[in-house]
Order: structure tokens, then C-alpha cells, then sequence
């Protein structure tokens, strides 16, 4: 591993030893978001399977519905009884965060609170498999928003979850053992530098006394 | 904020959805992508579901949408049967997480 390029100073060696401790802590608490976020994608990634599964075999009944519709009527009066709808669904906005991650929450409210607004059109020209098809579409619904919801959510914790990882990693493998790396090679140079200046000054003290000596 | 919920796809798909309150939008594949662009950056949308077709050849613009929280693009089958887009996409996003899909086995 690389050793920094810094200056091998006592000075450089405190600040490297501090940021060593902030990248350990740092280190640590994105594991522990990494670990938590996990645990939760996996929880919503598993029911979000399961409503799928439900809502595509309702969405192929309700095709199938519309198939049988679409025998009976002709395709212009299927259009044509369709064509003006009186139901909106609006969907009310709200957010929740997770471990940092902001995931949506629907609540759905439609315009009109009356049940047979979903069946825009007059009973006496259409066929009543028309009605099955529509009535077996708007139980979907419920399930449908909270399957967008869901997937948005998974897909959202899925992204944080990869920076998440990203991050831990690079702190695990690069940064920490770079600070290592360096406050070693600092406190060996330090180290170094001490004992050439003792035997530097034993050296000096050895000639002084010779000198001393050998004058007398 | 209300925001309303978009449907786009075949007709012959689709046009069920309006029934229920949903705003349909019936289009091509060859035109899908600007049509999406179009709804999407109209902000008015919550929730935009696609047909897979239309799922399928509108992948760079999905990519924008991405890491927003709305809109959400979610693809349901059409009528044409379905051809397991949804669950590709939750594996996706598993392997995306994990690393490698440990819930589908594929």
C-alpha cells in the first residue's frame, strides 16, 4: 500500500493519527447504515415480490375481462362508453426517511366518494362483462399504488445501498490502511532520527573525552 | 401535494384504467420516449405505469428518473400476456444492493 506523501514530522504524525480515528468511527457507523439498510431492503424486497406476483395475476384476469368485453360490444361502443371518465384518482405525496433514504407514501383519494363513478357510462347499451372488467380493475388499484410505492422504495434503498457499500469499502481497503501505512513510516522515521542523533552525540562525547584525556 | 397517476401503453391495454380515475395515454413504441419525457417532466404524475413494451424501449429516459423520488415508472403486463419485466427489475435491484440475486435464484 502507498504511503502518503506528507513530510515525515511530529506534527504530520498528530494529524494523521487523528484522522485515522475519524475514518475508523466513519468507517464503523457506515457499516452499521450499510447493515441496517440491508435488513430493510430485504424485508421490502420480499413483500414486494409477493404483491407482485398478486397484482400481474389480477392485471391478466382484468385483461381477460376486457377480452370477453371486447367480444360482445363492438370496439367503438367499448371506446365510446369509456370514453368520458368521471372517477380521478389523486394521489396525496408524503415521504418517509429511512437510514437517509427518502421513500415515497401514497395515499390515494379519488374525486368522487361514490362507488358506481368508476362505471362512466349509462347500464342499458354495454354488456355486463364490460362491468366485470371495470369493477375487477378498480380492486386492483388499491394493490397497484402500493406496488409502485414499494418498487420506487426498493428502488431508491437499492441505489443507497450500492454508495453505502462503495464507501465502506473504499474506507475498509484504501483509506485506513493508507493512514496506517504512513504513521508507521512517520514514527520509524521519527525513530530513526532520534537514534542518529544519540549516537551522533555519544560519538561527540566519546571524542570530547578523548580529547580531555589525552591532554592530561 | 396531489398529484394525479398516468398510464401508458397500447390502447387495447390501457384503456381500461381510465375508468377507474387513471390518465391514460395511448401511444406507439416508436413514440413512447417523448411522450414520457413529456408527462414526466410535467410534474403533475406521482405515478406513471408503462406497459412492458413501452417499458422496454424507454430505457434512457427511464435512467433520468431514476434516483428521483416522482416520478415512480412502474411496468405492469399488458394484454399481449406477460413477459416478466416486474421481476426482472426487482432482481435488478437486489443485485444491485447484494451483489448478486439471492431471493430469485437466477
Amino acid at each position: 500500500m502507498a504511503v502518503m506523501n506528507v513530510n515525515p514530522t511530529r506534527m504530520q504524525l498528530t494529524k494523521l493519527k487523528k484522522q485515522l480515528v475519524t475514518a475508523v468511527r466513519g468507517h464503523k457507523m457506515l457499516k452499521d447504515k450499510r447493515d441496517e439498510l440491508m435488513r430493510q431492503f430485504l424485508d421490502l424486497v420480499r413483500e414486494t415480490k409477493a404483491l407482485r406476483d398478486k397484482v400481474e395475476l389480477e392485471l391478466a384476469e382484468c385483461s381477460d375481462h376486457f377480452v370477453n368485453a371486447s367480444a360482445v360490444m363492438s370496439s367503438q361502443a367499448l371506446d365510446a362508453a369509456l370514453l368520458s371518465p368521471k372517477q380521478q384518482v389523486q394521489l396525496e405525496l408524503g415521504s418517509r426517511n429511512v437510514m437517509s433514504v427518502e421513500i415515497p407514501e401514497y395515499t390515494a383519494a379519488s374525486r368522487t366518494s361514490n362507488e358506481g363513478d368508476i362505471y362512466p357510462y349509462g347500464f342499458a347499451f354495454t354488456s355486463f362483462e364490460l362491468d366485470d372488467a371495470v369493477s375487477s380493475l378498480n380492486d386492483v388499484l388499491p394493490d397497484l399504488i402500493k406496488l409502485a410505492q414499494y418498487e420506487k422504495s426498493c428502488e431508491l434503498m437499492s441505489a443507497e445501498i450500492e454508495k453505502t457499500r462503495r464507501r465502506v469499502n473504499s474506507l475498509e481497503h484504501v483509506m485506513i490502511p493508507r493512514y496506517q501505512e504512513t504513521i508507521k513510516y512517520i514514527s520509524m522515521k521519527l525513530e530513526e532520527n532520534d537514534r542518529s542523533s544519540r549516537t551522533r552525540l555519544m560519538k561527540v562525547k566519546d571524542m570530547l573525552l578523548e580529547k580531555a584525556h589525552g591532554w592530561n | 401535494m396531489a398529484k394525479n397517476i398516468a398510464v401508458m401503453g397500447d390502447s387495447e391495454s390501457i384503456k381500461g384504467f381510465s375508468a377507474v380515475g387513471l390518465d391514460i395515454f395511448p401511444c406507439e413504441p416508436e413514440e413512447a420516449a417523448s411522450l414520457l419525457r413529456h408527462i414526466a417532466d410535467s410534474d403533475t404524475y406521482a405515478v406513471i405505469y408503462l406497459t412492458e413494451e413501452i417499458y422496454g424501449v424507454t430505457e434512457k429516459e427511464r435512467a433520468r428518473y431514476a434516483e428521483r423520488l416522482t416520478p415512480a415508472l412502474i411496468p405492469i403486463p399488458g394484454v399481449r400476456g406477460n413477459a416478466g419485466t416486474g421481476k426482472k427489475r426487482l432482481s435488478s435491484f437486489v443485485e444491485k444492493a447484494v451483489g448478486s440475486d439471492i431471493l430469485f435464484n437466477g
